[in-house]
């Protein structure tokens, strides 16, 4: 397999390349049956589909070798019938015919390729979500200032902070007609959000629209704000992202006649939702319903309203908080006037530079963030958030988390190995004592797991392991050697200058080839906590056969630890690989038996990994945290903001230990509380799950050379 | 008998756009006598404001790429023979410190911490550099000036200062500058009309907000003004984008593709 197909420009590959990859690919199988004819078939598609096929023909392989050959062998004839997707579409309709009716249906279905196109072009013009929803949320990712998730809904509509689409779309003629669809309908959901169709600080909309909600022509009034917004929103968009504008139109087509005469007030880039408002009644006057536009897209003002106004508090406080942080390091805390002084926040579209009377504000990254949220969602960073925030006096819970909820229960008589400090944020201090962490082993699992693992990315790890041995291969020459394979050019002229000038040359004459020594201890932590179930524990394991393969030929030390828990008095650390022990059969056995456990407190699990990896003697000390996304405990405070500053707080004291951080999160949503958790580490989001196992060795690559 | 190497002048005023106070930080620092550190992400102008401070004062600008190999010897300079004699050659470095001229270590971190050392009496108030060989002690005139930079996005664990050389310098924010003055450099150094410019820094912006997420670095101002180039040069906009922009970028199939929609998006 490929991590990183090469552009559509690069070499084709001839047909001895092609028969190395080839059997490379098949290797598992036939060995006496010969490539070469197959290769041959091969040499005149473009790079990218030969890549296509390579892909393929090694994934089907891991299930079937004969499948794999079908496919290389067909290939010539499938692409001049089938584009790229319809080629996918091909191979996993065998590997399906195969799983549900074996060998001999999955062989029919791939050689009747005409078959195969026949029922194709008959298909419905269907487009899935799941089809598109990675490239979409990426997209929206790149055009927000502020991350927006995606997920499917009954209908397309956003209540601010997830767009909710249709899981299928099929009111176009033609399956890309409706991807396009996709597409618009999202940008014109997140317009919604970054526009202020919610209102502002000077716009109400719940008040605007309080005389029709609750009365039988809600539904009417919604559907022409819903159209009139779309109108005002693509000019927006249309202005600041033409292309973007342009692709609206052509889905939108010629705009309906009562929308026609509303243009010259309403497509203006700088309209805004009061103009929409003020044209409402209007419209609603004469009973008639809102024109249905093909790109239509819901409103559901009480929710978003609902979400909006919780996010504003939350920003607010943020903001809040920052400022008065920063007024008293400046010593001018308490000054009265200081509430008084308004916030000069530009006008939303662009909103890099806040200032407070006219001094830029250096607001910390977080704050940032929710104040450019503020600016988005009320137009402007509201004056009240210049009264210092009360940071709230730290109040013992009643509820004793652990201790009300059964979580002591849990812990039966076990004494816990270690006991480490969690950090109380509001408090500002540690809680002593308080996690109670637990380690034991992974309990063996299917032998036979990883060499399944390894069987299926047998190309890839042959390309990891080429990879690293290079790294590691990276010889270097030392000069000035007092023997060695080679004369050192500028020791030889040295040592003459020295002569002359009548001092005593030095005999290190020579250059010496020797292995760079690394020096470099990695501790991996994996996340085990409920939420990793399915896809995600796949990955991880699959990951970790990668990672155990790739580090193997590197050389480094390294361990593999996994985390769960189940309260403050019951945190578990899962042993899958200890630094001195070998890459054997028994971690083998263990990695094939990393599950999904409970819930995800970090702090502990990073203080404890911590503390081990400190242990080793090494120049550099690397500690790869793999998670799922945010810090969560059971029915304590963990889940919040608590867990999140915890967490941060354990990184901050491994990064004061010498211990450098990566984390790698894997969240389609790219969270974006992540930055502030991560603060002294680096990280990284992963969007898709199936790829980790493709990517973590060139992550663990980047990470160390 | 010593060989210094000839130092030249910049004689053309550089273009450079200030994107904040940092001619006159700079400026301060010179008349300080303190070394400076720029920070910031690749392509943002660092190297073009060095160039430009060093015309502004007048001073001889050398410039040292670091990499891994290099070694003291590289910097501070060599014994050589020539016919039946041996001659020492200044480095750079100490050309630099000789003509008091403006010495630029470019990445810094490439360089092996124990090369990075020589600089230290450098970059302290003894203002000296040690040319082991010659017994000899460069005492820097006034208006020498050490400059480096780095740039911290970089992930390897294995590439940092160390404190006690960071800890010597003045320390610079570099950062792409603001839409408005972003846009006023690629179509200055572009070649393009106001609104390309726009546009371009339009994309530069949507990338920087998949930073982290798919991507380790967003567009640079460097890679904006590639694309103007080619622009200027009679390339249809999106495709001089994807060269320039998306394909540099990354290699990743998925996201290449989420970039050609996002230059799809702006032109
Ligand atoms: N403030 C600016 N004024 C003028 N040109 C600029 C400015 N910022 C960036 N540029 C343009 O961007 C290009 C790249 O800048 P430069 O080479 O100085 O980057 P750099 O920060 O040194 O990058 P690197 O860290 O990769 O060496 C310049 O050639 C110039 O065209
Ligand atoms: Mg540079």
């Amino acid at each position: 397999m490929i991590s990183s197909p090469p552009s559509s420009n690069a070499r084709r590959l001839f047909g001895e390349e092609l028969e190395t990859r080839l059997d490379e690919v098949l290797f598992a199988s036939h060995s006496h049956r010969s490539a070469t004819d197959i290769a041959l078939g091969l040499e005149a598609l473009t790079r990218s589909q030969q890549e296509r096929v390579l892909h393929w023909a090694a994934v089907a392989a891991g299930t079937y070798a004969e499948i794999g050959y079908q496919i290389a062998a067909f290939a010539p004839k499938a692409f001049p019938l089938l584009d790229d997707a319809g080629f996918d579409a091909w191979v996993l309709a065998g590997l399906d015919a195969y799983d549900r009716h074996g060998g001999r249906a999955a062989m029919d279905l791939l050689r009747d390729l005409e078959g195969f196109c026949a029922g194709r072009d008959g298909l419905r013009p269907l487009a899935r979500l799941s089809e598109i929803e990675a490239r979409l949320t990426r997209f929206i990712h790149g055009l927000s200032g502020r991350p927006l998730a995606l997920a499917a809904g009954a209908a397309a509509w956003t209540d601010t902070e997830t767009i909710y689409l249709p899981t299928e779309q099929e009111s176009q003629p033609e399956a890309g007609a409706n991807r396009r669809l996709y597409k618009v309908q999202a940008v014109i959901l997140w317009a919604q959000t970054r526009f202020g169709s919610f209102g502002s600080t000077a716009v109400d909309l719940g008040q605007a629209l309080a005389h029709w909600l609750d009365t039988e022509d809600q539904g009417r009034c919604l559907r022409w704000l819903s159209a009139l917004e779309s109108v005002r929103l693509e000019a927006r968009i249309a202005f600041e992202l033409p292309g973007l504008g342009a692709e609206i139109a052509a889905v939108r087509g010629p705009w309906p006649a009562a929308l026609a005469a509303l243009l010259p007030r309403l497509y203006q880039p700088q309209a805004t939702l009061a103009d929409t408002l003020a044209l409402l009644p209007l419209c609603l006057l004469d009973g008639k319903d809102a024109p249905r536009l093909p790109h239509a897209v819901a409103i559901d003002p009480a929710a978003a309203l609902r979400v909006r106004a919780l996010r504003i508090e939350r920003d607010m406080k943020t903001v809040s908080r920052a400022i008065s942080a920063l007024e008293a390091s400046a010593g001018s805390a308490g000054r009265p006037e200081q509430a008084e002084q308004r916030m000069a926040a530009p006008a939303a579209d662009d909103a890099s530079q806040l200032a407070l009377e006219g001094e830029a504000l250096a607001l910390p990254p977080e704050a940032r963030k929710a104040a450019l949220s503020l600016v988005q969602d009320l137009g402007e960073v509201p004056p009240e958030c210049l009264v210092p925030a009360d940071p709230g006096p730290w109040q013992p819970t009643h509820l004793d988390s652990a201790g009300k909820r059964g979580g002591e229960d849990l812990v039966g008589h076990r004494e816990a190995d270690h006991r480490y400090d969690e950090w109380d944020y509001r408090r500002r201090a540690y809680r002593k004592n308080w996690c109670h962490l637990f380690e034991s082993d992974v309990a063996p699992g299917d032998p036979a797991y990883v060499s399944g693992v390894k069987l299926r990315h047998a190309g890839l790890i042959k390309q990891i392991r080429k990879r690293f041995e290079m790294l590691r291969g990276e010889d270097r020459m030392l000069g000035r050697q007092p023997d060695g394979e080679e004369v050192d050019l500028d020791a030889v002229v040295d040592a003459i200058a020295d002569r002359r000038g009548g001092l005593e040359p030095s005999p290190r004459l020579f250059s010496r080839r020797v292995r760079n020594q690394r020096s470099l201890a990695a501790m991996f932590m994996i996340d085990m906590s409920g939420s990793t179930k399915g896809w995600v524990n796949e990955a991880e394991r699959e990951s970790l056969v990668m990672l155990c393969e790739a580090i193997e030929s590197l050389g480094d030390a390294y361990a593999i630890y996994g985390f769960s828990g189940w309260t403050r008095t019951r945190s578990d650390i899962y042993r899958i690989k200890r630094f001195e022990e070998a890459y054997d059969d028994a971690v083998r056995a263990r990695i094939a038996a990393v599950e999904a456990k409970d819930y995800t407190r970090m702090g502990v699990a990073i203080r404890h990994l911590t503390r081990l990896l400190l242990r080793e003697p090494a120049r550099h000390r690397l500690l790869v945290t793999l998670s799922d996304g945010r810090p969560d405990d059971f029915g304590d405070e963990y889940r919040g903001h608590y867990g999140i500053e915890d967490t941060r707080r354990a990184l901050q004291e491994a990064h004061e230990q010498g211990v450098k951080s990566y984390c790698i999160t894997i969240d389609r949503h790219g969270a974006d509380y992540l930055a502030h958790m991560y603060g002294a580490a680096r990280f990284t989001v992963l969007d898709d799950v199936k790829k980790l196992p493709l990517k973590i060795a060139d992550i663990y690559r980047r990470l160390s050379s | 008998m010593s060989l210094s190497p000839e130092l030249s002048r910049i004689t053309e005023e550089p273009y450079y756009q200030p994107t904040g106070d940092e001619v006159a930080l700079f400026e301060a620092s010179y008349a300080r006598r303190l070394p400076v550190l720029l920070k910031g992400p690749t392509g943002c102008g660092k190297t073009r404001f060095v160039e430009y401070m060093a015309w502004r004062l007048a001073r001889p600008l050398v410039t040292v790429a670091c990499h891994d190999d290099l070694t003291t010897a590289d910097l501070v300079g060599r014994y050589l023979i020539v016919g039946n004699e041996t001659v020492w050659v200044d480095g750079p470095l100490t050309a630099a410190v000789r003509a008091g001229a403006i010495c630029y270590l470019d990445e810094i971190v490439e360089a092996r911490k124990d090369t990075i050392v020589v600089i230290h009496p450098l970059a302290d108030s003894r203002r000296v550099l040690a040319v082991d060989k010659r017994g000899e002690m460069v005492i820097a005139p006034d208006s020498f000036m050490l400059v480096v930079s780095y740039n911290p996005g970089y992930q390897s664990v294995l590439k940092e200062i160390k404190p006690s050389t960071r800890q010597r310098f003045v320390a610079f924010d570099f950062d792409y500058p603001e839409a408005a003055v972003e846009a006023g450099i690629v179509s200055r150094e572009g070649g393009v009309d106001a609104e390309t410019a726009r546009r371009l820094v339009k994309l530069g912006e949507l990338t920087r907000n998949l930073k982290g997420a798919g991507l380790d670095e967003g567009a640079s101002t460097r890679l904006l003004v590639h694309a103007a180039q080619l622009i200027a040069a009679g390339i249809a906009p999106q495709a001089a984008c994807i060269a320039a922009v998306a394909r540099a970028l990354c290699d990743d199939a998925d996201m290449n593709g989420t970039l050609d929609d996002l230059v799809a998006a702006v032109f």
